[in-house]
This record gives C-alpha cells, structure tokens and sequence, in this order.
C-alpha cells in the first residue's frame, strides 16, 4: 500500500492570519494509494491546511513537496495542473449552469480554434459519470439536482481533472448513510487506482471505517500521526478536544411532564402525507428517516414556514393555527433550522445582533431599543452556552460551525419557547461543541422544554433522545422507545425493508 | 433523471417564452387598436427605434450575467457621439477618424469600469455611477454644452436606409447580437461569464481568471454603449450632449424582461432583443395612439411590472418543488 516517496509531503508549515497563528510547523506525508483521515476541532487549522495545498492560501514558510520535488502552488489553478483538487465543504457548483458545463468549467474542451465542444463537453462529463456509477444526467442543470446528487458531481468534477491526490473536506455533511456508502465505495476504488486521499471528517464512525492514517490537529498543531490501529475512538478524541469527554451523548434521566405539542393527520404540499404524533415537556424526540421523507417539512409546518393542507395542531390542549413562524413564535415554537448560514443566521452581523433580533418587540420602550436589557441577555446566554467568540460584536461569519450554531439557539433561548425544533443541529460541528449542545438539549428538557429534534446521524439521534419516531416518504411509520431502538430498527423503518 | 431535465427543459421554455409570449400580446393588441401598426413602414420604424437601446442593452446583458452592471453606458454614448462628430467636424479628420475615436471612447471607459471594479474592488453599481458622472461631464466639457452640427454623408449614413430598404442601425443590430450570441454561448468565455455571475468564488476555485472575464463584458458594454452613441449621433445629424440620460434604465428593463436576473448567472440575448422591442413596441404604438408621451412613462412602467410578476409567477412555479427537495 504505503509507496517509498510520498505523493505529498509537508515540511514544517506555518501560516498567520492577523491575531491568530492557524498552523504551525506542520510536517505530514500522505501516499499514493491511501486514505489520510484529518482530525481536529473546527479551528484547529485543518482547512487553512488544506486550503495552503489547493493554492488558495499562502503559506508563511515551509516546504510544499510532491511525488519528491519541492513545489510552489500560488494559485488554485496551480494546483490543479499538478493533479490536486479539494471536493470543498461549501458546495462548489454553479446552479445556473448544466452537470456538464460546471465540469468543464476552466478547461472547456475547444474546435476550430476558439468555440466550445459543447458535444465533447457533455460527452466527456457523461463518460465520468457513468464510470463513478453516478446516475445524473450531464445536460442537467445543476439547481434541479438535490443535495446529494451535487454533492457527488461535485466528486466527479474534482475526479475529472486526473487528481493525483484529492482532499475531501466533511463530503458527507449533507448525504444520507445509503449515499455515504456510494461515497464511500468511489474513494475505496480511488484507493485501489493509486490515488492519494485526504479526508477530514468530524464523524468519528467514517474515520474508523475508511481510513488508512489518521492525522491530528489542535490549535494549529499537529498532535499525532499514525496508523489508524494505533487509535481508538476515546484516545482520539482526546487528542483533538486535548480534555476528556466522557460520554459521546451523555443522556440524563428526564422527567416526562404532560402533552405539549400534538399532531393529528398532518398534511402540507407532496412531502408531508399524514403525520401524527405527540410531544411532552421534558421530552426529547428524534425524528428520524431518509433526506426527502419530509422531516423537515413537518418542522416548517409547525413554525409556519409551509402551509398545512390537511390535519389539526394542538398547543397545550387547545387547536391551533400556525399560519407564519410570527405565530409560531408567540404560541412559543422556535425553530433551528436546517441551514443555519442560509436560513439562521444574518453571517455579516455580530453576535449580538444575531441574538438581539429576537428581542427587538419584546425588550423596546415606546419603539425605542433598551439595549442595556438587550446587551445583558445576549451576554448571559453566550457564557451559558460558552460561544467562544472574541466578543459580542465579532461577525458570525468568522465563528466555527459549532459556535455559529450555539448563536442560533441562543436567540431561540432568548424567548424561552416552550417548544424547540432542531433540524440537524450538529451538522458540520465538531466532537467538542457537539457533546456541548447535545448536553444543553438535556439540560432544556430538563428543565421542562419540548424538543424535537431531526437528524441523519443515527447515532446522534439514538444518543439523545428519549423516543424516536421514524418518517418515510411523508409518514410516520414508526415510533420506538429508547430501549428498543437501535441502527437496524431505524434504517429498516426508514427504507421500507423487512428484517434482513 | 432524463425526465426531470426535460421537464426543466419545458419549464424553462415557458420561462423564456414569457417574453416572447408578452412581445406577442402587444404586437396584435396595438395591431387591433392601430391599423398603420401592423405595416412593414412602422416595423421598420420601431425596429429602428429599437435599435439603439437593443445595443446598449446587450452589452448591459453581459455584465448583468456576470453579476455585475454598467450605468455608465448614457454618459458612454453620449461621449462617444461627442467625439466622434467632433474629431470628424472640428479638427476635420473625416468620419473614419471619427467612428473610431467614438468606439475607442467607450473602449476606454469600458477598461476604466473594469480596472475599477477587477483592481480597485469596487461595487459596479458604485464604480459605474461614477463613471456616469465623469462620462457625462467630459462630454458637456468637450462639447460647452452646445451640438456638434456639420456631420457630412459618410456619417449620416449609419443611421439612414440602407441594405433593402432596411436601416443600417438594424444591420448593426444583428451583426453585434450575432457576434454576441456567439460569444455567449459557443466561447469559453460566455460559460464564464455565466459562471462568474453564478458564483465568482467557485469560478475562481475552478481555475478561471475572473478579473479578465470582468473586464472583457466592461469592454463589451463599453463599445455597444458607443456604437449606440454614434448611431444616434448620425440619426440625429449632430452629437447633443444631453442624449442618452436615463438609456442605463431602458437598457436594464430590456434585459430583465428578457430574462436576465439581475443577481446573475442568467439571461441571454435572444431575450434582451425581446425585451428592447417590447419596450420600443409600446413607445411606438403608444405613439400611434397618440397618447401623450407624459402618459406613456406610466404605461411603461406598468408593462415592466407586468411582465417582471409574470417572470417571477412562472419563474416560482418551476423552483418550488426543486426547493423543497433541497430542503430535506
């Protein structure tokens, strides 16, 4: 497997964004023929890493060497003629253009001198999709493609350039497990081809499966390098955390208080075709089931997002009608959606403001703010949930992922709703700020709120709550205890198959 | 999947059409209302109205596709018509001289906006509106405010009759909008400025030069915006140094409702070419209803809605169940 020259190697890296020093003498091999699993907290330096390989960033000092001659890569086309592409986290597809034409993008193939070969363009896209056993047309438009099929044309795309070394940064962030399996499946036959991987994860369970090396980073360090026999999941995440945590999903014992929430029949647009279920305080329930079987509908009917069709909502015993997330909000729903930059959060404003919008009707005197009461709340909530931010009047942009989402619930906690839906709170967040959320969603509860919380991850899903229901294509096909719960349950109910 | 893309095809038919579908219903509405509409005289006419606008609003396309805009290109024109009828009057250098020191004007302004816009990283919106400024003031500086008269044949020429009684600004018209269709959708170039417009950072990260895609549809809008100058300098016999005021504004409504979104990444020329005769349909047949031509300025502006609503109705239509698919 392990070859004698390594395709790439990196000696003693540093780079400085001004206030921070993000890397710092980072040396690190990666082979033709395996897979680098890096590891770290948000901020640990992995991207700006990364980022430094893909010409993006420049590095400070250090050595940049590849297949043994040193190398300079200014710019990320640089780094594509030397055969390194990066499969980005955000997702790097032009909606407005064709599968084709996005693939082509940059080195589109040409006749007589200057036209595109829009024939060989579709030809050649086609022929890459069809090797990866991707099942996409290459004439269609990226913008009618749902999230998964991007994000592997996306694969393909990097694929296409005849990568030599690929990094993959958190590709399946937004894939179901059946989609991270054909994920999965493509880099362990890149493997086999010779070509040298990265892949940067915070899902530990990935890690352990498909890596070969598994390489650390904290604060802009690296911690450790090795096989990944010489780690078990407990030593590695202390090593990025650089504390213990003990328990990945710490569940305390909650008291179960009376129906809050109760859903008879719901029904709204094609997606949500019948769902009932019921929600009590103190309560948390997982809401399980494939991308597109309409969780995340049924959490934008409840807040007023999408309008009901068919069905009754109870609040507190008596019916009601949420017909804007206005309503929602003063019946005491709040949500924490999906997309947290796209849809939770104003990226280019501070983290007080952020969390102040909540408060702008409840805490103004004669339509004046009283920012003194607004500053003080939005101060308390960020040391309870210990958002790491150099202050209150830091963009959220800058934030990690983590923090960025402990902003979004902030506001919600600012209006102490009654019911909290979390649409994937964890995505994209890493090991430490994931147990940190994961242990106030059991301290909420506890404390008497509702929650309901959707999620991919099984594990995160099977982890926190106390019963979970499973969705399949628009209905709730099953409802299972915490006891009886398990993986096997829940993907069977959730595709449809009987017991294996 | 085929038969998801070829119901987007359908869609984005219809979504196109609108513009087309619109075009028609006022072509036979003036026609029923106006019997001299409907005459290859009065097409001509308004084709040759169009004209004008339909060039300046190509170029407009181009940047809007990019993501950008030119307000730039009414001072442009104007500029372009000043120099030229100057250089080829004044100093007397003849009318070659001329049409070529009018094209360069806009070539100079048009790498100005770039080199503002590409080096100084400043909004187009803000870079252009300051070009418009300094383009007008240039012009009312060079011309004292007064017409430029005395343009002999060879110059008069680019805005009369010609090739089977067709007017030369017609011939313009098609030639720059063949050129452009072809560099919108058969060069590399044209997929990156679609590209850029859908997504700069990711155009960038896909190895494309943006900062040279930015400057060429600059230069693009530049020279159009000139060409139209200096056709409406020869219509008009003489450069005025007050045309082309508000022409930015025509030029943008053409191309959105011909299908341009103005946030980019979308748009063609076909469409704007649309949009221009929509636009010059309802000033010559409000015309040839004798509407007061205060009047028609809200007419117009209502026509723009209507057909921006329509736009965005079919526009819904076709996203919505795209959306919530990507939702979960």
């Amino acid at each position: 497997m392990a070859e004698a020259i390594p395709r790439l190697k990196l000696e003693h890296i540093y780079k400085a964004f001004p206030g921070v020093q993000a890397v710092q003498d980072v040396s690190l091999e990666v082979y033709g023929g395996e897979i680098l699993a890096l590891v770290g907290e948000n901020g640990a330096g992995k991207s700006t890493l990364m980022n430094i390989v893909n010409g993006v960033v420049a590095l400070d000092s250090g050595r940049i060497v590849l297949d043994g001659q040193a190398v300079q890569i200014p710019s990320p086309r640089r780094a594509l003629e030397l055969g390194i592409t990066m499969i980005h986290q955000e997702l790097a597809l032009i909606p407005e253009l064709t599968v084709g034409q996005n693939i082509s993008l940059g080195r589109e193939p040409r006749r007589f001198g200057g036209w595109i070969n829009w024939q060989q363009v579709y030809r050649q896209a086609q022929q890459e999709l069809d090797r990866l056993g991707i099942q996409v047309s290459a004439r269609a438009r990226v913008a009618d493609l749902s999230i998964a099929e991007r994000q592997l044309v996306e694969i393909a795309k990097a694929l296409s350039y005849q990568a030599r070394l690929i990094v993959l940064d958190e590709p399946t962030s937004s894939l179901t497990s059946r989609e991270t399996e054909t994920l999965f499946r493509l880099v362990r036959t890149l493997r086999q081809e010779g070509v040298a991987l990265i892949y940067i994860s915070h899902r530990l369970e990935e890690v352990f499966e498909l890596a070969d090396r598994i390489a650390v980073m904290r604060d802009g360090q690296l911690v450790a390098q090795g096989k990944v026999t010489e780690f078990t999941p407990n030593r590695l995440v202390h090593l990025m955390v650089g504390r213990e945590l003990n328990e990945f999903f710490p569940k305390s014992q909650t008291q179960q208080g009376e129906p809050i929430l109760k859903v008879v029949d719901l029904q709204a647009g094609k997606e949500v075709r019948g769902v009932s279920f019921e929600l009590r305080r103190g309560e948390i329930v997982g809401l399980a089931g494939l991308v597109g079987s309409g969780r995340t509908n049924v959490a934008r009917v409840l807040f007023g997002v999408e309008r009901l069709k068919q069905g009754a909502i109870w609040f507190e015993g008596k019916p009601v009608h949420i017909r804007s997330p206005r309503d929602a909000i003063r019946l005491g729903i709040g949500l924490v959606p999906e997309d947290r930059k796209a849809q939770g959060l104003f990226l280019k404003q501070s983290v007080r403001y952020n969390i102040g919008t909540a408060l702008l009707e409840r805490l103004s005197r004669l339509s004046f703010l009283n920012f003194r009461a607004i500053n003080q709340i939005v101060r308390n909530l960020v040391e309870r949930l210990r958002v790491r931010t150099p202050s209150l009047n830091q963009q959220v942009r800058n934030l990690s992922g983590g923090n960025q989402q402990k902003v979004v619930i902030s506001r919600w906690l600012a209006l102490n709703p009654k019911v909290l839906i979390l649409d994937e709170p964890t995505r994209g967040v890493d090991v430490g700020a994931k147990a940190e959320i994961h242990a106030l969603m059991n301290e909420l509860a506890a404390q008497g709120m509702a929650i309901l919380m959707i999620s991919s991850e099984l594990p995160e899903v099977l982890g926190v709550s106390d019963r979970i229901l499973v969705m399949r294509e628009g209905r709730v096909v099953a409802e299972l205890t915490r006891a009886e719960a398990t993986q096997d349950r829940i993907m069977q109910a959730a595709t449809g198959q009987i017991e294996r | 999947m085929n038969q998801s893309s070829s119901i987007f095809r359908l869609m984005s038919f219809l979504r196109n059409a609108s513009t087309y579908l619109i075009l028609l219903v006022i072509l036979v509405w003036f026609a029923l209302l106006s019997p001299e509409f409907l005459t290859i005289n009065n097409l001509l006419t308004v084709a040759l109205q169009t004209s004008l606008i339909a060039l300046v609003a190509i170029g407009m396309t181009f940047t809007i596709i990019s993501g950008g805009i030119d307000l730039s290109v009414g001072s442009t024109a104007a500029l372009a018509g000043a120099l030229a009828a100057g250089v080829a009057t004044r100093l007397g250098l003849g009318t070659v001289a001329g049409l070529v020191v009018g094209l360069l004007s806009g070539v100079v302004i048009g790498f100005l906006n770039g080199a503002l816009i590409v080096w100084g990283r400043m909004p187009p919106f803000v870079a252009t509106l300051a070009t418009m400024a300094i383009g007008r003031g240039l012009t009312l500086v060079y011309t004292q405010g007064r017409p430029i008269a005395g343009l002999d044949k060879s110059f008069t020429f680019w805005g009369g009759n010609g090739w089977l009684g067709v007017p030369v600004p017609v011939w313009v018209l098609a030639v720059v909008a063949g050129i452009a269709y072809l560099i919108l959708k058969q060069t590399p170039l044209g997929l990156r400025i679609y590209a850029t417009g859908g997504g700069e950072e990711t155009t960038r990260l896909a190895g494309v030069n943006v900062g040279t895609v930015k400057f060429s549809v600059y230069l693009f809008s530049g020279v159009c915006a000139a060409l139209s100058g200096l056709i409406l300098t020869a219509r008009l016999w003489s450069a005025q140094p007050n045309v082309g005021i508000g022409l930015e504004l025509d030029a943008i409504a053409a191309a959105v409702l011909g299908g341009s979104s103005l946030a980019g990444g979308s748009g063609g020329i076909a469409g704007t070419l649309a949009g221009a005769f929509i636009i010059g349909m309802i000033s010559n047949g409000l015309n040839l209803l004798e509407v007061p031509s205060y009047n028609q300025q809200v007419v117009k502006g209502m026509v723009f809605i209507l057909a921006v609503m329509l736009d965005y109705f079919i526009k819904q239509r076709r996203s919505a169940p795209a959306a919530t698919a990507a939702e979960d």
